[in-house]
């Protein structure tokens, strides 16, 4: 162990024992996006006011945001501790209930039953342990260990709970070698979709010389039903600045960006502070902890384009650029970001790296079944009694997740579609159940796995429409760059809204698949190869749904009959010009 | 628009930019465009002239990537900005009878802005909340577990509330 880096633990470990086991009562209130959109904010107003109002000498309590706990369909979580106590967590806690719940909890050092949701960290009679609750005792929180326990605007919290004891113990003990030879061993595979081993892409950058070199952290996560990526980065953000180091660490390289999509404020504001106070603790910048070593991050952000996370597309939109992918060769690790050689991971990817090195790569890969190694970190939403985000060991089946982590389909309804790893990756039905979480079986049955985002839906869904939602996606989202891709998926929405209404020809479906074949072949990118998915999917699964439109000219759930958001910039038409006034205009 | 206005989105755009330059490790075309968006609330032909003075870009360039880019715009917005979630989740569990509803109450068919230029409406791909999905962001704020009625309370407290 450094110096330095023992002199920090040994503060982080002070303030952490004050907080965790001091006089003071600690109230943890779940901040993330998914706190806060349904009033986490809001609570905290309302549990300082009261928190006043009762007197700081009667109750002494510390506040303070944390990130998510994974169950977003309790927020907001209210998670207290009394001195001595174990943590008891409270859920869907509006600001009408803090007065009630202060009164119970912290002056009277009661529980407050009807909003209890289950204890941490020890037993309360009468009150269910959150071990006991599927949803929490299924996890395996790798990345996620720390999301929802800790204050992430506070590094120290992050160290006390041993954050940058693996860059430490990297840069004290460990060669570049041995740091990539642990992720080579720990089996570990990208998370942004392709699942491509981590080791072996990073020997490409280790390969390539030149005295600047970019680590890459991709956030853009632009996949509806995924925010996984968001959510670590909001409850968690110094294991990914650590895994960023790390990474660099081991291949060499000087600079770390982290590229996040503008207007997400949690993740932008969460990720700039740590890294700044990363900077103060000597974390990064030169000679981080002594060791000679110098490595720099700093945030790049992007407007909304979907294709700005293909990763050739990614280091355009750093550059400033319209964010359209570049030919390859040449690769990234040969010519990357700024002509640099570059190495790009996803959020989540990165996230696992300090666990590696702290605990080793064989520990990483006895988690896990076949060639998936690790976990999965699932975002489930839809139409699914426990939305939320899950970290589950690789080899769970689709039904366990569906009906124990999920808690099944609400109002006694059955399932009838998934759509998982975002709308390139397309949708499933219900006999395909029993398939495990797994990169390969994923595949094999017709889907991928892609960001983690699993949508369900219910009978009372069609898949017509479902599908016309995602291509009108993928098509709104293509970067015109290629014609196969920007054209092909304007056609397949507009013959998906034929059938959709009712209007639909006989020859469509020929056409549609022939559309996705070019698309496929003639595309530039993932975006218009996998195009077709959701298509292709759909007719494989759901062909019924399309014949009753096509024969019957009906829609069998009516979903088809509701109205559609239509996006103004879609199709160019006049319309689109007048938005985009004449950029040499008389006064240009 | 009066020379004088014309003046005052030009020194409000370098003001932006300077800012930005003084906060920001690198900036680049869209950097700014990102800061003098955020300053003025849209991109006038102004705003795209002062980024690409500063960037020591062409005027096309610039323009080439704030096209691109589906968060821009090049009017002037209404006081209070409304984006509905269309995506896939949001979509399954009633995203359209929001939208709908909203449509109705702001008098608009898609897009756009009310006839008093008040409200904006907005859609948008994903924004990041699926699991409280119906999902709607009013000005900066995300909000969850929508309803038509929630919706209309809400566009009723925009209308009320001064800027
Ligand atoms: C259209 C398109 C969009 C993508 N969007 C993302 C994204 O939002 N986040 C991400 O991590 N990867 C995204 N990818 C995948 C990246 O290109 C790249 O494979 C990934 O970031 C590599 O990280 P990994 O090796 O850790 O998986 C996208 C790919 C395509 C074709
Ligand atoms: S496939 Fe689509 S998104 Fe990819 S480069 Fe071509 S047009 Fe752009
Ligand atoms: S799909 Fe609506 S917030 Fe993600």
């Amino acid at each position: 162990m450094t110096e330095a880096y023992q002199a920090l633990k040994q503060e982080a470990d002070r303030r952490w024992q004050t907080l965790a086991q001091g006089e003071r009562s600690w109230i943890r209130v779940g901040t993330a996006i998914c706190g806060r959109s349904v009033g986490a904010v809001e609570v905290i107003y309302a549990l300082q006011e009261e928190l006043r109002r009762a007197r700081p000498e009667r109750i002494s309590a510390v506040v303070s945001p944390v990130g998510c706990l994974g169950l977003c369909y309790a927020e907001p979580i209210v998670d207290i501790k009394l001195p001595g106590g174990p943590r008891v967590l409270y859920r869907n806690v509006s600001p009408e209930r803090v007065p009630a719940l202060v009164e119970a909890a912290l002056v009277k050092g009661e529980v407050l039953s009807d909003l209890v949701l289950g204890t941490l960290d020890g037993k309360i009679e009468g009150v269910p342990e959150m071990t006991d609750l599927a949803p929490w005792r299924m996890q395996t929180r790798v990345a996620l260990r720390n999301a929802g326990h800790i204050d992430p605007h506070d590094i120290l919290q992050y160290i006390a709970n041993g954050g940058y004891e693996a860059l430490d113990k990297a840069l004290s003990g460990m060669t570049p070698q041995q740091v990539a030879q642990e992720v080579t061993t720990s089996g570990l595979r990208g998370r942004g979709g392709a699942f491509f081993p981590t080791g072996t892409k990073w020997g490409f950058l280790t390969g390539s010389r030149g005295p600047i070199k970019y680590i890459l952290c991709n956030c853009e996560e632009g996949d509806p039903g995924a925010y996984n990526d968001k959510g670590i980065l909001e409850s968690d953000p110094n294991t990914v600045i650590e895994g960023i180091i790390l990474a660099g660490y081991a291949t060499g390289a000087s600079n770390g960006i982290v590229f996040i999509r503008h207007g997400n404020e949690g993740p932008i504001s969460r990720t700039g502070r740590a890294i700044a106070q990363a900077y103060e603790m000597g974390l990064l910048g030169k000679n981080i902890l002594g060791s000679g070593f110098s490595f720099d991050i700093e945030v790049s952000l992007v407007g909304e384009s979907y294709v700005s996370g293909e990763e050739t597309a990614l280091m355009e939109a750093i550059e400033g650029k319209r964010a359209m992918p570049r030919a390859r060769p040449p690769f990234p690790a040969a010519v990357g970001v700024w002509g640099k050689p570059s190495n790009i991971n996803n959020v989540k990817t990165l996230a696992y790296v300090p666990e590696v090195i702290r605990k080793g790569g064989q520990w990483f890969s006895a988690i896990g079944v076949n060639r998936s190694k690790g976990t999965a970190i699932l975002c489930l939403s839809g139409h699914i009694a426990h939305r939320g985000m899950y970290e589950v060991a690789l080899g769970i089946t689709l039904r366990d997740v569906m009906e124990k982590l999920g808690g099944g389909i609400p109002d006694g309804r059955k399932v009838k579609i998934l759509q998982t790893g975002g709308p390139l990756g397309g949708v499933l039905s219900a006999d395909k159940l029993d398939t495990p979480v797994d990169f390969e079986a994923m595949a094999a049955a017709g889907a991928i796995l892609g960001s983690g985002g699993i949508i369900y839906g219910d009978e009372t869904v069609c898949a017509v429409d479902l599908t016309r939602n995602l291509i009108a996606f993928c098509q709104f989202e293509s970067c015109g760059k290629c014609f196969p891709c920007r054209l092909g998926m304007t056609h397949l929405l507009d013959i998906i809204e034929r059938i959709r209404s009712g209007q639909g020809r006989r020859d469509d479906l020929d056409l549609m698949r022939r559309y996705g074949e070019t698309m496929q072949a003639g595309s530039m990118c993932g975006h218009g190869q996998l195009g077709f998915n959701p298509v292709r999917s759909a007719l494989t699964f759901f062909m019924e749904d399309f014949r009753v439109h096509l024969e019957e000219g009906r829609c069998p759930t009516g979903s088809c009959q509701q109205m559609v958001a239509n996006p103004t910039r879609t199709r160019p038409g006049p319309e689109a010009y007048t938005v985009i006034a004449h950029p040499y205009g008389a006064r240009g | 628009m009066s020379t004088q206005d014309i003046a005052t989105l030009r020194q409000r755009t370098q003001g932006a930019l300077e800012a930005h330059r003084k906060a920001a490790r690198t900036v680049t075309v869209l950097s700014c465009l990102l800061a003098a968006h955020d300053a003025l609330g849209y991109l006038p032909q102004e705003a795209i002239e002062e980024v690409a003075r500063s960037t020591d870009h062409t005027i096309n360039d610039v323009w080439g990537v704030a096209s691109f880019y589906t968060n821009f715009r090049f009017t002037s917005p209404g006081e209070h900005t409304v984006e509905v979630c269309w995506g896939p989740t949001c979509h399954l569990v009633g995203a359209m009878n929001v939208l709908q509803a909203v449509q109705e109450a702001l008098g608009l068919q898609g897009e756009g802005e009310t006839a008093d230029g008040r409200i904006s409406l907005k859609y948008n791909t994903c924004l990041g909340a699926c699991s409280q999905a119906p999902v709607i962001r009013s000005d900066e704020h995300v909000l969850g577990g929508m309803t038509p009625a929630r919706a209309l309370a809400l566009l009723a407290s925009l209308r009320h509330k001064q800027t």
